[in-house]
This record gives C-alpha cells, sequence and structure tokens, in this order.
C-alpha cells in the first residue's frame, strides 16, 4: 500500500531521526509512505481566529497539493502538523463560504480543493490499517522489560473533535508500545501541555513543566519516555539540559519517538533510528537492557 | 529577404508616424504611442526619460521592473517594462527602485544551514503560503516554493528553483509578509555554490593550464573572429555535465 505523506519542516530538520525511522519502519510493515512531490510548511499553529483566513491558506493548500498527487488520504508524524492539518480541514468542510473564498485566493491553482482529501496521523495508520497485532507479529526483538511512559502532548488529541483517542485518558501510546513488547507506565501527565512554544520566549515556563511531567513519570519507574511531536520532543528531551541546571538532582532520562522504538523492535538497522539525534542518548539504556549492540 | 528585412527597419526608423499609434495612461495622463512598443518604448516615446528603472533593455538585468493594469480586469499586473508589450488604455508606471533589505554577512562564515537563514533573513519564516510572490514574478519562477524550500532547510531546491532571478524586486513588493525573496536567494545559491554543488574535478588543473598559457593562442584567434564564427563556437562548446 501506497500513502502520500506530508513530512512538515521540523522533520526535515531538527527531527530526521523521527522520519527516518517511520519511513524504514513503515515500508517494513508493508506501507511505503510516499512524500509529497510539492508541500509548504502547514502553517505550524491552528489559527483559532474566525476571520484570520490567511493563516487557513497554508493548510489547505497543501490539499490541493494531495489531490495534484491523485490521492486522497495525506499521513502527518508530526503532532503539530497533524493537528493543524487536520483543523484546517474540518473548518473548510463545514464552512463552504470559507472554502469558496480560499480557492479563489489561490486563483492560480489548477485544482480546487472541495474537502476531498482525509488528514490521519501515522499512529492510526498503525492502529486501523496495519493493526497492532499484526505489528506485533512482525517484532522481531520484543523491547522485553524497557519501561516507557507515554506522552501524547496537547494536540494529538485535543480537541476531541480532531483527536483519535479518548482526549482524557488515551490508550494508543501504550496499546502500541505494548505491540512492541515494551511496559508501559502509567502516570497522570501524559496529556499535560509541555508548554510549546512558549520554550522560545519563556524558557523557565517549559523547564518547570518539563520536570513536573519526567520527574512524575521517572517516580513511576520510567526509563524512557515516548512521543510524537519534535516540539514535544525538544521541550522534554532538549530542555533537560535546563532542567539539570534548575534542579540539580534530575536525573536525566531518554524520549523516544515512538517511530525508532517501532524500528528497534521491528529489528531494522539502528542506523535508521538516528539515535546520535536524540539530546539525551538513549543508547546506554537500550545497551543495558540488550537492545543494542556494544557494552 | 534580408535586404527586403533591412529595407523595412529603415522605413520604420524615417517615418514613426505612420506607424498605428494607440493611446494609454501613463501615471494617470493620457498619451498616443506606437502599437508594437514595449513599455519603456511607450514611456520613452511619451518624453519620460529613464535613468533609474533600466538597463539592458533585453529582459536580463531586471532594472526595469514594473506596474500595470489593463482595462479588462481589475487586477494590478506586473512585468518587466522592457519585455511586455503595451495595449490600448492600459494604465502603466515605472518603479525606479527597490528600498528592500539587503544583509549584509561574510559567506566564509557561515553556514549552508536552516540556522543561517534563521539569523539573516529571520522574517523568510514568517511565510504564509499566500503564493503572492509567484503571481508577481516576471519570470515565471515558482518564487513561494523557493521560499518554502529554505524554510525546511533545502537550500539546493532553493537554489535550483530561484536560479533565473534577475532581482527585479517585484515579488518583495506584494509580500504580506515582508520578504525580501531575491535577497534570501541570492544567499542561498551563494551558500549552494560554495558549500554544496559538486565542485568540477578539472578546475584546478584547467586554471593551471590557463596559468601555463596553453589558451593564449585560441584567445588570441578569437579576437579577430566575425560575430558569426563565434557564435557557431559557442553553441557547439562543451557543456559541464553534472
Ligand atoms: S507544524 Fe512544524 S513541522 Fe509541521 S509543517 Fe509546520 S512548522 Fe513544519
Ligand atoms: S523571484 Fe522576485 S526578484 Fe526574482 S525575478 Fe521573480 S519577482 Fe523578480
Ligand atoms: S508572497 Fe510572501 S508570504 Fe506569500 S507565499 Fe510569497 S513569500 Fe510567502
Ligand atoms: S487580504 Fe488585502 S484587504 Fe485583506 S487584510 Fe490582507 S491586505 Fe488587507
Ligand atoms: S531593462 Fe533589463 S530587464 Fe528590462
Amino acid at each position: 500500500m501506497k500513502i502520500s505523506y506530508f513530512p512538515g519542516c521540523t522533520l526535515k530538520t531538527m527531527a530526521k531521526n523521527f522520519e527516518d525511522s517511520a519511513i524504514a519502519s513503515l515500508s517494513f510493515l508493508g506501507i511505503e509512505m510516499v512524500e509529497l512531490p510539492r508541500w509548504n510548511c502547514c502553517g505550524t499553529v491552528y489559527s483559532l481566529t474566525s476571520d484570520d483566513l490567511i493563516h487557513q491558506v497554508a493548510p489547505i493548500r497543501n490539499f490541493i497539493r494531495v489531490k495534484e498527487a491523485r490521492d486522497t488520504r495525506v499521513v502527518a508524524l508530526c503532532s503539530m502538523c497533524y493537528h493543524t492539518l487536520k483543523r484546517a480541514n474540518k473548518l473548510v468542510k463545514e464552512d463552504k463560504e470559507k472554502l469558496d473564498k480560499l480557492n479563489n485566493l489561490m486563483y492560480r491553482e489548477d485544482v480546487k480543493y472541495n474537502g476531498e482529501v482525509e488528514v490521519l496521523h501515522l499512529l492510526e495508520i498503525l492502529k486501523n490499517e496495519v493493526g497492532f497485532n499484526q505489528v506485533s507479529k512482525k517484532v522481531k526483538m520484543p523491547l522485553k522489560g524497557l519501561k516507557v511512559a507515554p506522552y501524547y502532548g496537547c494536540l494529538l488529541l485535543r480537541p476531541p473533535e480532531v483527536g483519535f483517542d479518548d482526549p482524557e485518558s488515551p490508550t494508543i501510546l501504550k496499546d502500541f508500545l505494548e505491540s512492541v513488547g515494551a511496559e508501559a507506565i502509567d502516570y497522570p501527565y501524559e496529556t499535560e501541555c509541555c508548554g510549546s512554544y512558549n520554550t522560545v520566549v519563556n524558557v523557565n515556563l517549559v523547564v518547570e513543566r518539563a520536570y513536573d511531567i519526567l520527574s512524575f513519570a521517572i517516580s513511576q519507574k520510567a526509563e524512557a519516555i515516548v512521543l510524537s511531536c519534535p516540539l514535544c520532543g525538544f521541550n522534554l528531551d532538549n530542555r533537560q539540559k535546563e532542567i539539570k541546571e534548575k534542579f540539580p538532582d534530575f536525573k536525566s532520562v531518554p524520549v523516544f519517538y515512538f517511530t525508532q522504538l517501532l524500528a528497534l523492535s521491528l529489528g531494522l538497522d539502528e542506523k535508521v533510528c538516528r539515535f546520535e539525534l536524540n539530546f539525551i542518548d538513549p543508547r546506554p539504556l537500550l545497551k543495558s537492557k540488550h537492545l543494542i549492540g556494544g557494552v | 529577404m534580408e535586404e527586403n528585412k533591412s529595407v523595412m527597419k529603415k522605413e520604420e526608423k524615417t517615418q514613426p508616424q505612420k506607424a498605428k499609434m494607440i493611446s494609454l495612461y501613463i501615471m494617470g495622463k493620457k498619451y498616443e504611442v506606437p502599437e508594437g512598443s514595449t513599455i519603456m518604448g511607450a514611456l520613452e516615446y511619451a518624453g519620460y526619460q529613464l535613468k533609474r528603472g533600466c538597463g539592458c533593455r533585453e529582459g536580463f538585468c531586471g532594472a526595469c521592473a514594473t506596474v500595470y493594469r489593463t482595462t479588462d480586469d481589475y487586477k494590478i499586473k506586473t512585468g518587466l517594462a522592457c519585455q511586455t508589450v503595451v495595449v490600448p488604455n492600459m494604465y502603466l508606471a515605472q518603479i525606479p527602485f527597490f528600498p528592500a533589505n539587503k544583509a549584509l554577512y561574510d559567506l566564509n562564515e557561515l553556514e549552508p544551514s536552516i540556522s543561517t537563514f534563521q539569523e539573516v533573513y529571520p522574517e523568510t519564516f514568517r511565510c504564509v503560503s499566500c503564493n503572492t510572490c509567484t503571481k508577481a514574478c516576471p519570470q515565471d519562477l515558482e518564487v513561494m516554493d523557493y521560499i518554502q524550500a529554505l524554510i525546511r532547510g533545502d537550500i539546493a531546491q532553493a537554489a535550483d528553483l530561484s536560479f533565473d532571478c534577475i532581482m527585479c524586486g517585484l515579488c518583495a513588493a506584494r509580500c504580506p509578509a515582508e520578504i525580501v525573496q531575491y535577497n534570501v536567494a541570492v544567499l542561498a545559491r551563494r551558500l549552494y555554490g560554495k558549500y554544496l554543488s559538486k565542485k568540477g574535478e578539472y578546475l584546478k588543473s584547467r586554471l593551471k593550464e590557463i596559468k601555463e598559457h596553453k589558451y593564449d593562442k585560441e584567445i588570441e584567434e578569437f579576437m579577430h573572429m566575425d560575430r558569426e564564427s563565434i557564435k557557431k563556437k559557442y553553441y557547439a562548446r562543451d557543456i559541464e555535465k553534472m
């Protein structure tokens, strides 16, 4: 099976480890993710201002690109891309006047958008198209004994009409972790916000939030965190540097993209995981669990 | 045939008044100009002396950015004054100069990565994908796409898509995100050329040969060649394979 894939900018820059591990894993599972030949940044943040149509142009133009690629479905990996695309899509599907206005602004495009495209997150593909039980069957190296805390953040599941799981007590990452043989840790902060873009203007706020989230997970015996968003990733992984400065007794904890754990469990070449791009190096942990080679 | 043509040309030159005239508006004032003129020709015919906003007159230098409107359309159109032919009742104006932001940098100190653009031209990341720049470009470049390529750090693609940019300024004049696309693109092409492009293996040896006067004789021959032979040689030249 083939599916059109919208990478988003971060997967092409900061989060190559997310992209490479996803493409390799999905191809192993029989799904070819075909990057849209032409795409633009989704706009990053969904605009909540009802008459701010200019910020809906970017997401909607990508749906024209999906149509140009002769597809009706597009998969995103970054939670923010997923959220922005899905929500903008919902907006124009429900508001013909806005859709007309946007099409009119994009009069130079050969194709008009009429709401034909469906936006999916890769986790949905794993759950509904591949099936977690099928994933289990393909697992070559179960991540036995690895205790991982799922972290959903806000954008994947909220608001409920764009999310694909219970926004308050989701299970999709837990189900995923179990399908690859890891142990999912239960803790109350899995859907707490990490502070998001405050990381640019108010580092301290993010540091405090990330500290709360991570230390609670660690107190529940988590050895690692798993997530699906490069921005959450930046706040929970890279910001551990600042966390350590503020809370010297904080013990660092590796943060994975779910696709890195997937690739590892499927027995793919460790290179596709690009662990060297994770801020907190997860390799010592993986070695201690005999999940990768070396001492 | 050749002769006839030159005769016709002579006639045109000596009796311009015989050309069919059309009327149009330059900065709101009505003028009669010969049909088939370019916008630049029309402006000069009407008595404007172009010192700025005019250069090669061949569509290469990008100095002659212009905005105009035709009566059948509400849209403000853009083009090169030296390349766009006038139509009746057109509204014309010439843009002499764009005071666009141009960063100063030392290429030797820059990295060919997205962080360079975040520092040197941070406004690039404000692009909203409206495509207004592409609509304005007289070179038919995918301006939005080259800006978008840079937003995701793809310097090679930006360099490629912007290769034919003539720095006319029209994209920047229309951009709601106030990006100066052509200066951002120049930076992309410079970084690409210096750090990313495949280097021609033979460049060093060729430079050595030049220093050793290997081509002096050939150059001397060129100096005395007629136009046609030079043309022939030009089209038959070896082109580097990428
Ligand atoms: S949300 Fe982030 S990663 Fe996704 S396209 Fe937009 S800027 Fe790029
Ligand atoms: S990209 Fe901009 S500056 Fe370059 S030719 Fe097109 S409109 Fe002119
Ligand atoms: S005009 Fe400006 S904002 Fe619009 S697509 Fe071009 S660069 Fe982006
Ligand atoms: S689209 Fe035009 S009229 Fe509307 S806000 Fe932008 S500049 Fe103003
Ligand atoms: S005068 Fe050089 S492009 Fe028109």
